[in-house]
This record gives C-alpha cells, structure tokens and sequence, in this order.
C-alpha cells in the first residue's frame, strides 16, 4: 500500500471518528429531547412528585435543585474566589504554593461519590443535622470549589499585566488594585466560569445521595418563613434535586410512570444545563462588549 | 506641591497601614487558601480513619478483603468480606471504557488540530462542550432504557452487564480525554509539522511518526484522566451494571464496581455496623486510588518537561 | 540630528553652575546594583538627577535603563526575584530601604509606560480612580482636579464633552496623555517616563513630546526612549547605559555633540544599538 493510500485512508477514519461523537451527541440529545419534551407540561412542573402513583411531577425536585444550587454557589464562589486571588496575586512560589495546588487538585479529582461520603461524615452525622440542603450545599462546595478555583486564577493571571502596574504606580495598594482593577476586568471570565460550574452543579446527584438526601417535607410554598419546617426556603431540610429523582426513581422508585417521569426530568435537566450554557456565552460576551466598547 | 510633613512621616511603613485594607484583603484570601487546605486534610483524614474501622476494630483481614472473592455480610453464622469482585468490577469497565474512549476522543482531537480545523471548532469543539455537560444521571437513564434493552434483545444477557456500564462510561469520559488530548495536540510546536512535511511525509506519517509521539505524554495524561473519572463514576453505573456480587465471566454478565456497591448498599446498612464500615473501606481504596492517579498525571507531565 | 537641536527651545539659562546643581537635585542614586535573580542587570551606578528638568535615559535594548527607572518608584518588586543593593536618596531616605512604605513612595513617583494603559473605565473615573482612593471625595473637589490634570496634560479641550465616555475610545496618543494627566493628578515630585511615546503615531508623539518640555516646570522627568531625536529635543541631561553601566552622564548637548567616550559616540551615531 503506497503512502499516499494510507494518509487518504487514515483521513477517511479521522472524519468517520469526527462523524461518530457528533452522532452520539446528536442521538442523545434528539432521544431526551423527543421523549422528554412530550412529558414536560406546565402541570408537571408545578406538581408534587408522587411516592406511588402515576402522574406526579416535579416541582419540589425542581425548586430544590435550584435552591442547593444557589446557597452552594453562595458559600463556594467567596471561597474560591478569594483562593484564586490568593493564588493568582499574593502566592509566592515555593512549599506553601505548592502544597495548596496540590491540594486543589486533589480536591478536582476526588470522585463524587467519595465527596458525599465525606458529607455524610461531617454534615450529617459530626453535625447532627441530618439530611439537610446546607449539608448538601457544603458537599456540593468541596465538590465545585477547586473549579472556581482555577477558573478565577486564570481569569486574574490573563487581566493585562499593563493595568495592574498602571494602578499600582499611582499609588494604590494591592488589595484595592485587586478591588477596583483587577477583578472588575477579570469579572466576564469569572462569570462565565461560574455559570459554566452551576450547569455541573444543577446536574451533580452522588454528592447528594447521602447528604441532602432523598426525600423532601411536604412544602408550603406561601411558608416564607426559612426557619419554618414546612417552607422551601428552610436550609435544614432534606431535598431531592432533580437530578436524585432521576435516580431514585429508576432505581428505587414504586411509581408505574418511571419512564415518563424521567425522561420528563431528564430533559428539564439537559435543558436547563444547556441554558446555562448559552447564559454563561451570552452573559460573556455581553459584559466584554460593554467594557472594550468603543464608544 | 508643598509637603508639609516630613519625608519620615509621608514615606515610611507605619503601624496604620497594616491595619488598613490590604491587611484585611490578605488576610481574608489566605483564610480562603487555609480552608481548601483545611478541607483537604480533613477530608483525607475523615475517610482514611473511618474507612480503616473495619480492619482495625471489626478485625476484617485486609488481605482477605482485598483479595477474597465472597461477599456475604449479611450472613450471621459466616459473614464474608471479600471485595474482590468489585474492585475487578471498577478496573474492568475503568480500563475497557478507556480502550474504547482513547482512540475516538485522540482520533476527535487530531481531527480538530490536524484534519480540519475550521470543523473542528465550528462543530466538534461545541459537541464536546454540549456532551461535558449531560448530568451523569440522564447517561445512566439513557443506558438503562435504552441500552439495557438493546444489549438484551440483541446480543444476549440480561442486558445488565459489564458491557452496558463500559459503553455508558466510555461515552461519560469521551469528552474529558478529546477536550485534554485537543490541547495537547494543539500545543505541539508548528515547527515539528513543517519540519516533517518539509521532508516529504504525507499528513497521516507526520500525524503517526511525529505528531502523537511527541505528544504521548499529554495523551496519556488525557486517558488517566478520563480513566479516573470512569473509576470514581457512580450513578451512571450503578443504574447499567446490574450490582450482582459475583465475578463476571463475560461482558455480558452482570457485574458491580466499588462506587455502585457504596451508593447501593449506604443508605440501607445501620451507620457503625460492620457491614456498613466495609462501604467505607471501599470508599478509602476510591480515595487511595484518586491519589494514585494524581501521582500517575504528575510521573506523566514530568515525562513531558523533558 | 544636529539641526534637531537647534529647534530645542534655549536651555542654557536653565544649565546652572555645578555647586548650584549639587543643591537642586532630587535624586541622589549612589552604586546602584539590581539583580533579576542571580543575573545582574544594573552594574553599581551612581548618578544625581536634577530637579524641574528632564533627564534622559538611552542605550541600547537590555542596557538596562528601563530597569533602573522601575526601581526608582519600586516597581520592581512585582517582579519575583528582582532585588536591588546601594542607594536612592530621595528627600534624604533611601527609598529601597525595606521601611519605606511603596503605595506612598508611588504617590511622589509617579510612571508612566510605555504602552498606553488607561483603565477601562470612564476618561474621569481614570483620573479619579487613585484620587477617591487617596481620600478625595468630594465631587467639586475631584472635578476641579480632573479639569486641572487635564488642562496641564493638554487634553482638556479634546475631551472636556466626554468626560464620561470610555477611555478606550481615545485615540493612542490622547490615552498616553490621559494616563499623565492620572499620573499629574497625584500631584508627584518625580515623574518616570518609560518610553512614553515609542507606540504612537508622529503626530501624537509631537503632542506629548511638547507636554513633556512643559511639566518641567512642575515636576522632575527621567524619561527612557530608544528615540535619541527625542533624547537631544527635550532632555537636559542625557545618561547614557550600555549592558547595566552607566557609560556617559552629561548635559543632553554634550551628549550629542562632544562626547567624551568612544562608546556614546557610536552609539548616538547609530552605529549599533
């Protein structure tokens, strides 16, 4: 086989290989969307989910979802941000700097599962709080946290060297330069980042099993009480998330509409994952327009 | 510009500028640093004792533990401790899912720095995005109602099997090792390529002959990495595998992994009781391996300084 | 080169005896050494510059010039491993003494540099910026000073309807002005120029050239420039640096005209650098 046979052969693999993960992605996304869009009514999402019966919904799973999103992104995007800063501006080289990147990437590569045990040792049971959505949030922090880590350094490390000086030459400390300066230019990335991790966060559900768990109190959703058992806003509650619910219902779930209910979640949390996406795109490059705008 | 106080007093440090805000700002960022450290530690510390109760205060052999096939903790006269099943579970789908991952998610990254670039980021690079993005719970609900029944109608088995949770978690590490391994190939100098061409080399020698040995390391590195996520993947798993707790003898048996047994078995087994600190042994050898895959990408990106 | 000298505007009242010098410095540098790591890059310089008067730095690229001005308001230490040994005597403390306090050192030395670098905010946030920081609060009081730099920084009439449009939408040499106008209006003692108009256009470079002249009058100037027509047009003394050593230090004229080192002369004729 002479050599110009085999580079035109091998260029035939590499666009069948191209081929073949967009026909993965491509099937995936027409089977949750066409099953799952079919299942996804106003009164799906607005119902409680049933134990038993056919024909729950998904609000509550849906609500909580969101809310463990927000109070983890509440405790992890201060923390890593303020490691990013740490790491990006004030971390000399050397044993300190090195034992903490380490320690981030163990923190990056831990799986999980073992991230919610963990939780389970320390949020559940050291605490004796239970199941709870600031258990669950914790976990889901040690989980996101090196992500904002990272994404925050790099932000800061490519802001423009030249702006940093600029600000620092006229007199201003560093930590009102990082203030005014630095993160305000940094901020578009940094946003970016974050949103990008909440995507992984909304669709996160081994780190949850064992510490917010797999059940959630009957809500009263007018309850706006957050000390009050029975109101949403209560972070010492257990909550299924979305994506537990998939879990526990093809798993361990009674309910004759398993299949429905989720493909109907299922599609709400590619959905939802996928807007993410485009909001973390759009958000990007809008604030990048407003900043370098030239008029 | 006249200075009324002198240059002692305008220029040097004093105690007051350390208690204004760049004091207060460093020190609130390297709390931020001492609680990652912090919960590293802690975490390490947390799973390494709890997960070392069994043998140490249940008197479970390590050995046997580690290399007995029987587990059987239910049974009161004999119980047995035998992992071995699922940690030849966790290798098994971890290094299949791999072979069958690496070429695709190479191939993809050589198609995207090599092939067609223009492609390659207009379509391939938002797949990988979009494919990063799938929870790993619609991959398992996806492999169970789709998957599952296929491989039993058409290939035989239950459909549970070993088979299912490879091809599951192949597709989950898909876009980890294309996205690494896309960096690593981008990041090869120009000068190797024109240099091979130069010679007269046709795309596809350059590619083979020069490109991916140059870029092995990283290549390698994208694997483990992508192999790291398929051993520490749970749910996914757990809904394909079919959790029995036998040595499979087929791929289209089926099988268990040390994830799926701890996500199974967690919730029902009384928190202190013997079985349920063997879950935590099997969440200690997870960790034990997480670390060794850091160790393992750390031995890789020295290779690649060289 | 020599008719380019001619255009200068007469100094020569401005060239005072010797003792009369001695007193009006404003800087005294004495066995200056700087090392980036292991890696000397200033040789053990001494030299004194001159209050209200613009002093050049030239040489060829890594003479080191550039790193000797960044160590005049400390900028050096963002570098990691950068570190200096001798003296500069400013207002008779030696400011690469660990006690001095940078932020309030870089007050009275203000820079410039080289690359326009306005922040991406306002043309008055970019001045206001480091004010409001300083503690100026006061809206009448920020605006007076806003109008002031920019009068001094000669961009007040191309700017004054805009104020609050975004400095990005200056042209390179109005954004090289504005950050002096931001750096004038911390009212400093010293300014350092580094290379200050290498990356604008002639026109532009003209203007700031011209301002250059005029801030004498306020404020003492080392600037750094590759360009020796701009050396021998706006300096009054001229150093020049050759692989981290001081060579030749004199008045700009001299410099150009009868220098009394083999090298200078080389240099300023284009012979190599």
């Amino acid at each position: 086989m002479n050599t110009k046979t085999a580079d035109r052969i091998a260029t035939g693999v590499f666009y069948c290989i191209a081929l073949i993960i967009i026909a993965i992605l491509v099937s995936l996304f027409y089977y949750i969307l066409v099953n799952g869009l079919k299942n996804i009514s106003l009164d799906f999402l607005t119902t409680p989910s049933s134990n038993v019966r056919a024909g729950g919904g998904i609000r509550d799973q849906l609500f909580n979802s969101l809310y463990v999103l927000v109070i983890t992104m509440v405790i992890a995007v201060p923390l890593g941000l303020g490691g990013g800063i740490y790491m990006a501006e004030y971390a000399k080289p050397g044993k300190i700097t090195d034992t903490i990147r380490s320690c981030i990437e163990v923190l990056a590569s831990l799986p999980s599962i073992v991230i919610g045990m963990f939780g389970l040792l320390m949020f559940v049971n050291l605490t004796g709080w239970g199941y709870t959505i600031l258990g669950g949030a914790l976990a889901l922090t040690v989980f996101n946290l090196p992500v904002i880590v990272r994404v925050s350094e790099d932000a800061i490390r490519s802001v423009p060297r030249e702006l940093k000086e600029a600000s620092l030459a006229l007199g201003i400390t560093h930590w009102h330069t990082i203030k005014t300066v630095i993160l305000p230019s940094a901020f578009p990335t940094i946003l970016t980042g974050i949103i990008l991790a909440s995507g992984r966060v909304f669709g996160e559900a081994a780190a949850l099993l064992f510490t917010a768990g797999l059940s959630t109190p009957r809500l009263d959703y007018a309850n706006w009480n957050p000390f009050s058992a029975t109101s949403p806003l209560n972070i010492f509650r257990p909550a299924e998330t979305l994506a537990v619910h998939i879990w526990a219902v093809n798993t361990q779930g009674l309910i004759p509409d398993v299949e429905e209910v989720s493909s109907g979640a299922a599609a709400v949390l590619v959905l939802s994952v996928l807007i993410f996406n485009l909001l973390a795109r759009w958000i990007g490059s809008l604030i990048h327009r407003k900043i370098t705008a030239t008029k | 510009m006249e200075k009324v106080s002198s240059a002692k007093d305008r220029l040097l440090k004093s105690g007051q500028d350390w208690l204004g805000g760049e004091f207060r700002g460093k020190a609130l960022v390297i709390l931020c640093a001492v609680i990652m450290i912090s919960a590293t530690i802690a975490i390490t510390i947390f799973l390494g004792t709890k997960g070392l109760q069994s043998f140490i205060k249940d008197g479970i052999s390590l050995i046997e533990f580690i290399t007995s096939k029987t587990w059987n903790p239910t049974d009161k006269a004999n119980p047995k401790y035998g992992t071995l099943p699922f940690i030849f579970g966790s290798f098994a789908v971890t290094f299949l899912s791999a072979l069958v991952a690496a070429p695709l998610g190479i191939g993809g990254a050589i198609f995207m720095t090599e092939i067609s670039s223009s492609w390659g980021r207009k379509i391939l690079q938002p797949v990988i995005e979009l494919l990063v993005g799938i929870p790993s719970v619609v991959y398992g609900f996806i492999g169970l109602s789709v998957l599952v029944p296929f491989i039993r109608e058409n290939i035989g088995g239950l459909g549970f099997s070993l088979l299912s949770g490879t091809i599951v978690l192949s597709i989950m590490i898909l876009p980890t090792v294309t996205s690494i391994a896309t960096d690593a190939m981008g990041s090869l100098p120009g000068a190797l390529r024109e240099g091979s061409f130069a010679l007269g080399a046709t795309r596809w020698q350059t590619i083979k002959k020069v490109l991916i040995p140059a870029a092995m390391p990283s290549l390698l590195t994208a694997i483990v990495l992508g192999m790291a996520r398929a051993f520490g993947e749970a749910l996914a798993v757990q809904m394909v595998i079919g959790n029995v707790k036998n040595l499979p003898s087929s791929l289209l048996d089926a099988s268990a992994t040390l994830t799926t047994i701890i996500t199974l078995n967690m919730g029902h087994t009384t928190y202190g009781s013997v079985e349920n600190n063997t879950l935590w042994s099997m969440g200690l050898i997870l960790l034990v391996m997480s670390f060794a895959f850091i160790l393992l990408i750390r031995y890789l990106s020295a290779r690649r300084k060289l | 080169m020599a008719t380019a000298m001619k255009q200068r505007p007469a100094e020569t009242d401005l060239i005072q005896s010797k003792e009369n010098q001695q007193q009006n410095m404003v800087l005294h540098v004495k066995n200056l050494e700087i090392f980036y790591g292991e890696k000397r890059a200033v040789n053990g310089i001494s030299m004194d510059i001159e209050k209200n008067s613009v002093t050049a730095l030239i040489g060829p690229s890594g003479c080191g010039k550039s790193t000797f001005l960044r160590s005049i308001n400390r900028m050096n230490d963002l570098i990691p491993g950068a570190r200096a040994e001798g003296e500069i005597i400013y207002d008779d403390l030696n400011i690469l003494s660990e006690q001095i306090n940078v932020v309030a050192l870089r007050k009275e030395i203000g820079m410039v540099f080289q690359k326009p670098n306005p922040f991406p905010k306002s043309i008055y946030d970019n001045i206001t910026h480091a004010l409001k920081f300083a503690g100026i609060r006061k809206k009448s009081k920020l605006d007076e000073i806003v109008e002031e730099s920019l009068q001094k920084a000669a961009l007040w009439e191309e700017v004054k309807d805009r104020l609050h449009k975004s400095a990005l939408s200056l042209s390179g040499g109005q954004q090289q002005r504005l950050c002096i106008a931001r750096t004038i209006a911390m009212k400093p003692t010293v300014m350092l120029l580094d290379e200050p108009s290498s990356a604008l256009d002639p026109i532009s470079n003209a203007k700031v050239e011209d301002l250059i002249v005029e801030l004498k009058k306020d404020y003492s100037i080392i600037i750094v420039t590759h360009n020796m027509q701009q050396a021998s047009r706006i300096s009054d003394k001229t150093a020049f640096f050759l692989s981290g050593d001081l060579i030749e230090y004199d008045i700009t004229d001299t410099i150009f005209t009868n220098p009394s080192v083999k090298k200078t002369e080389e240099y300023i004729s284009g012979r190599f650098g």
